[in-house]
């Protein structure tokens, strides 16, 4: 890669980062402090907004790069991937979207914890959620890392570090400081970017082959030096049943997942109504779809144009396909055309991993701050238990823990957020006519925590970063689905759906499903017993699979099935027709 | 809203033939709008409390009892029964549609390398009808929702909303 190319990629993604920065001023300079402006930027995006940040949280580097490097590699098992991905929104159309909106206020815990017992069941959600977000943000960390390296051609390990660590402040910044709001116009901001950069590399391939789609196909085939077989399922994924195995796995994780992501799930909070997630969804649907078939042709443009073998020989893994196609496109290394298609594709692919690192940051500070330290501060004392079915409004013990940590603090008017906006027939009624004894802790104060907790992740994930940098993590992206399909998918349609369940089965099925899928990928391949293992050197391996999937997602429905059978109390029947009511018809959502 | 300030909040609320209710049905907002715009709604589903027992000034017990009130309403049992009686067999169709695929692919790859056209494949043919049908299902929801669903939860909604404010919670 020459000087050119590297400096107006850096001016590029100058430009980018100057461009969310100031988003983020601006979005920080309109802010109020709230809980709600902060989590849910103030629950007024529209569905086209939210449709386009939703994409953007979803469409990794690892979509952009990775499936069109995997199709230009493996061919027909690029494209099984990216089905995989796709088909998994209609599980969050119809299942999750529109319910979650209406039963929650910032997390997958407030769905959970609205019929349960509050602390168990905030702290078993909150604990898998943050968990999903350290491996995805890990992933991504170390993804923009060896990027870097790839498309700057830094290959010293300086480099590769201080974008971990550039990357991880930028994000802290964009979080800490502008919330929801700014995170989701740079995740805007990113998907129209991204959309942009694929359809005209897209546009450009077809150009290249007269818009003779069986062209570029055998084209393809050809030069992938694997003929006809390049076309059909089994480069990557055939070969022993294990591996045929694994790939089924992988292929539900992917599927069952997207519904348990925690930064997915809290975009549905974004908007004012059920209805307006439902079309984010369908948005968002339309956007992630097209860009996986442009991605198809970018993978098999890639080999039919630049060649399999010229790939492999750029990367090993696949991730330069792009960059490399794009330079072809543009007219060749040493033309403008290629210099400038080669530092758009760069800049975008940075944008990309900044967008999403960002949307991660924020979902897993709302985790730690709004389930996890709440319900740990109340410690003591059964929080909610008791506490009559609230009415026309999610309940918010996360705010009723003792006075005694907090003296300074009482109820006092200003500790009651007016809403930011109140529907009509919704009155306007203090949230707080609850019980005199308990005090409330301010939102204002939860706010606070949950920009230390963003400064703390940011830290947690640099950290992890730097130290995975030499290590192949592209597990962790499977292995996050994988989680939070076994631990944060059944819990929530068992909660949604199950009339009978219970606070033990909500306790039961998410560590039934967290605690297998990572004590199995502890002993599969990925970790020991083989070369490419994280510690070669030892040998504990017993799990074959490298995706724990395919037994741990059946285990946490299992395990809450189970927990709530054998739990001694019965479900109350009062809250779980609130959230039936609530869910299916939006009454008392915020 | 006229209705906040309606004397005979615990009373059902007409509302007007058409159009949805809903102060964020925003035109430039709506996601594919012309895929949406066609349709006529759905005939209305019964009030939730159709002989409204409790006039104004006599509030019902309990939050909770008026959830279950609601639950029970044969309004709420029709929208309930009209989201299910899409949504479950849908999830099924895909879902088993979706392993289908993924197991043929990864077991059977010989019958999905047949060709059928040019290089095109079964495969290639299979990949894109998992697309097609996502897109598809996804129009078909979305405006099953909107027609039959959304108006009903909407007045539900306003309904619910009515009685249990003002309850003692």
């Amino acid at each position: 890669m020459s000087e050119d190319h590297q400096t107006l990629a850096l001016v590029l993604f100058s430009a980018f980062v100057a461009v969310t920065l100031a988003i983020t001023t601006w979005a920080s300079r309109k802010r109020h402090g709230t809980a709600e402006e902060f989590y849910a930027g103030g629950r007024l995006f529209t569905p086209m907004e939210n449709g386009f940040a939703i994409a953007g949280d979803y469409m990794s580097a690892a979509s952009f790069l990775g499936i069109a490097g995997l199709i230009a590699l493996y061919g027909y098992d690029g494209l099984l991937y990216s089905v995989g991905f796709l088909v998994a929104w209609l599980v969050v159309l119809f299942l999750v979207a529109e319910l979650v909106r209406n039963c929650g206020r910032f997390t997958l815990a407030d769905v959970v914890a609205a019929r349960m017992r509050e602390r168990p069941v905030r702290i078993a959600a909150g604990t898998s959620s943050v968990t999903v977000s350290v491996l995805y943000l890990v992933a991504q960390m170390v993804g923009a890392g060896s990027l870097v390296a790839l498309l700057l051609g830094g290959t010293s390990g300086a480099a590769q570090s201080w974008t971990v660590v550039g990357v991880g402040a930028l994000m802290v910044v964009y979080v800490s400081l502008g919330g929801m709001r700014a995170t989701t116009w740079i995740q805007i901001v990113k998907a129209v970017l991204l959309m942009g950069g694929a359809i005209a590399l897209t546009v450009l391939v077809l150009v290249r082959f007269h818009g003779d789609f069986n062209q570029l196909l055998s084209t393809a085939a050809e030069r992938s030096g694997h003929g006809e077989k390049f076309l059909g399922p089994g480069l990557k994924y055939g070969g022993s049943w294990t591996a045929r195995l694994d790939f089924i796995s992988l292929g539900l994780a992917l599927v069952l997942g997207t519904a348990g992501l925690p930064h997915i799930l809290s975009r549905f909070y974004t908007v004012p109504t059920a209805r307006a997630a439902r079309r984010s969804v369908v948005w968002s649907i339309g956007l992630i779809g097209t860009f996986y078939l442009m991605t198809v042709v970018l993978g098999f443009g890639a080999a039919a144009i630049v060649g399999s073998a010229e790939v492999r020989r750029s990367n090993p893994a696949g991730n330069t396909a792009v960059s490399l196609l794009s330079l072809d496109l543009g007219g060749g290394a040493d033309s403008t055309g290629g210099t400038i298609l080669f530092a758009i594709v760069a800049a975008v692919a940075f944008a990309t991993i900044l967008a999403v690192v960002a949307g991660i940051t924020l979902a897993s500070s709302a985790s730690v701050a709004h389930d996890l330290y709440a319900s740990l501060r109340g410690r003591g004392k059964p929080v909610a238990s008791g506490r009559p079915v609230g009415a026309g409004r999610p309940v918010e013990p996360e705010r009723t823990v003792e006075s005694v940590e907090e003296p300074g603090q009482s109820v006092e008017p200003e500790s009651v957020e007016p809403d930011q906006f109140v529907g009509p027939g919704q009155s306007v009624e203090p949230e707080q006519s609850v019980e005199p004894v308990e005090r409330q802790v301010k939102p204002r104060s939860e706010v606070a925590v949950a920009r230390v907790a963003a400064v703390g992740i940011g830290a947690v994930a640099i950290g992890l970063g730097l130290l995975a940098r030499d290590l192949n993590v592209a597990f962790l992206v499977g292995l996050a689905f994988a989680v939070a399909a076994s631990a944060n998918l059944p819990v929530l349609l068992y909660s949604l759906f199950w009339r009978g369940f219970t606070t033990r089965g909500a306790v039961w099925s998410v560590y039934g499903g967290l605690v297998p899928a990572l004590v199995l990928v502890g002993l599969s391949p990925v970790v020991s017993g083989s070369p490419a293992a994280i510690f070669p050197g030892v040998d504990f391996q017993v799990f074959p699979l490298r995706n724990p999937g395919l037994v741990s997602i059946p285990l946490g429905f299992l395990a809450g099935w189970i927990g709530t059978v054998t739990s001694g109390e019965s479900a109350d029947e009062a809250r779980h027709a609130e959230t039936e009511v609530r869910s299916l018809t939006g009454a008392g959502a915020v | 809203m006229d209705k906040r300030e309606d004397p005979d909040a615990g009373k059902v609320r007409l509302s007007g033939p058409g159009e949805l209710d809903d102060p964020w049905q925003d035109a430039l907002a709506s996601g594919w709008a012309g895929w949406e715009a066609a349709g006529e709604p759905a005939p209305p589903v019964p009030h939730a409390r159709g002989t409204a027992q409790d006039g104004p000034g006599e509030p019902a017990v309990s939050a909770a009892d008026i959830y279950l009130e609601v639950q029970r309403s044969p309004a709420f049992q029709e929208v309930r029964r009209r989201y299910r009686r899409f949504v479950v067999p849908a999830c099924i169709a895909f879902f088993t549609w979706y392993v289908a695929y993924v197991v043929v692919a990864t077991t059977a790859p010989e019958l999905m390398a047949r060709p059928v056209a040019g290089s095109v494949n079964v495969a290639l043919l299979a990949g894109l009808g998992q697309f097609l049908s996502t897109f598809l299902l996804t129009w078909a929801y979305a405006r099953h929702a909107r027609l039959r669903r959304d108006r009903a939860a909407l007045e539900l909604r306003w309904d619910t909303q009515e009685l249990t404010r003002g309850v003692e919670r």
